[in-house]
């Protein structure tokens, strides 16, 4: 039956209303986990703070087990789930230019649509840059479409990539996260943390 | 959530976060609905996309190009499903707002470490903002399009533009120490 919108069972303009409430659960659980602080974000950087780790492993692996269960129970079908087409260059240099933007700016783009609903005028400043960005981007991209463009791989996936299952896959990385929540655990006891 | 007796007090007492692991478990359930709505997962960084292509559109349209702002707002105009991240963007800046004034956090401040001056992080959000406006359209989506969304739906891009955000973070968090400890 879903996806919903592919299957046709709600109508385009319900589905753009859905989008707001999702939006709206989006926006108030990563403010209830405290993603419109920068210093806690950038926490997980140096140890004190490894919420960010916790919380986006957490979402990730809890999404993928109901895409899972959800097939497995015939309610969704997985071949009209969207993956993320993998171009390898533009994939890697669009990671390191976020992570360079991440420790100096303490937020991504969602968060810190968060931060700023809540007040943060650093947030404020950091939503200007990103206009600021993604302007320089669309404007400079004739010079970088070719790299934007290269080495297309599909809709790859990893599991497929490495050749095992999706569930198989799914349990390798389970057990990953939890042994990164166990160093997390850890490593928030050896640094010193504030409330922020 | 449980309320923490070991919370530090001070004078404006503001609720303390959730459990992180109930909150990414939420996230989750959040992320799974878009999933089960739309058939893709959530973001952030299209929306900025969208609204610059709407807003550059008297400029863009005039010289029939076929530039990066121009297509963007072709694709709005003629699937308005596109529309999708920038109703939930909208709907995150609403939750977020929600939940800081249930949670008495609700002020116009500029957070930044003790030991630097609020000009110092004001200059290093704006610097920080654009690289990540920057990344996020060569990565096609940034932490929530691209990284989250993209690793729930197994996809290649998605692990690999994870590892880079976090990875380069982590290799440059020894340049930057200054400014968050």
């Amino acid at each position: 039956m879903a996806p919903l919108v592919e299957n046709e069972l709600i109508s385009g303009n319900f589905n753009l209303l859905i989008a707001l409430f999702i939006g709206l659960g989006f926006g108030f659980v990563l403010e209830q986990s405290g993603f419109s602080s920068s210093r806690k974000l950038a926490g997980v950087f140096y140890g004190y703070d490894m919420t960010v780790m916790k919380v986006f492993f957490t979402a990730a692996v809890t999404a993928m087990f109901g895409l899972l269960f959800f097939s497995l129970f015939g309610w969704i079908d997985l071949e009209l789930i969207y993956v993320n087409n993998t171009f390898l260059y533009s994939a890697i240099i669009g990671g390191v230019l976020m992570g360079i933007g991440f420790i100096m700016g303490g937020y991504c783009p969602g968060t810190s649509m968060c931060a700023a609903a809540i007040g943060k005028i650093d947030a404020m400043v950091f939503i200007i840059g990103i206009f600021i960005g993604v302007i320089i981007f669309g404007i400079g991209f004739p010079l970088w479409e070719k790299i934007y463009t290269a080495k297309a791989m599909g809709p790859l996936k990893l599991s497929d990539l490495i050749g095992v299952k999706d569930g198989v896959f799914l349990l390798l990385l389970s057990v990953m996260a939890l042994a990164m929540f166990f160093a997390a655990e850890w490593v928030e006891k050896k640094f010193p943390r504030d409330v922020y | 959530m449980e309320q923490s007796s070991n919370e530090t007090v001070s004078h404006k007492k503001a609720k303390p976060y959730i459990n992180p692991y109930i909150g990414g478990v939420l996230l989750g359930i959040v992320l799974l609905s878009a999933f089960f709505v739309a058939g893709e997962g959530l973001g952030a960084s299209g929306a900025f996309k969208n609204v610059l292509s709407v807003c550059a559109a008297p400029i863009t349209s005039a010289d029939n190009t076929t530039g990066f702002f121009a297509k963007t707002y072709k694709s709005l105009m003629e699937d308005s499903s596109k529309w999708w991240i920038a109703l939930e963007v909208l709907g995150v800046l609403i939750g977020g707002l929600l939940s800081g004034a249930i949670s008495g956090r609700l002020k116009l401040k500029t957070e930044h470490s003790p030991k630097i001056t609020k000009k110092r992080r004001l200059i290093f959000a704006l610097l920080g903002g654009v690289f990540f406006g920057i990344g996020s359209q060569f990565g096609r989506g940034c932490t929530s399009g691209a990284a989250l969304s993209g690793m729930a739906s197994f996809s290649v891009a998605g692990f690999l533009t994870m590892i880079c955000i976090f990875g380069t973070g982590y290799a440059l968090a020894y340049f930057f120490r200054k400014n968050w400890i």
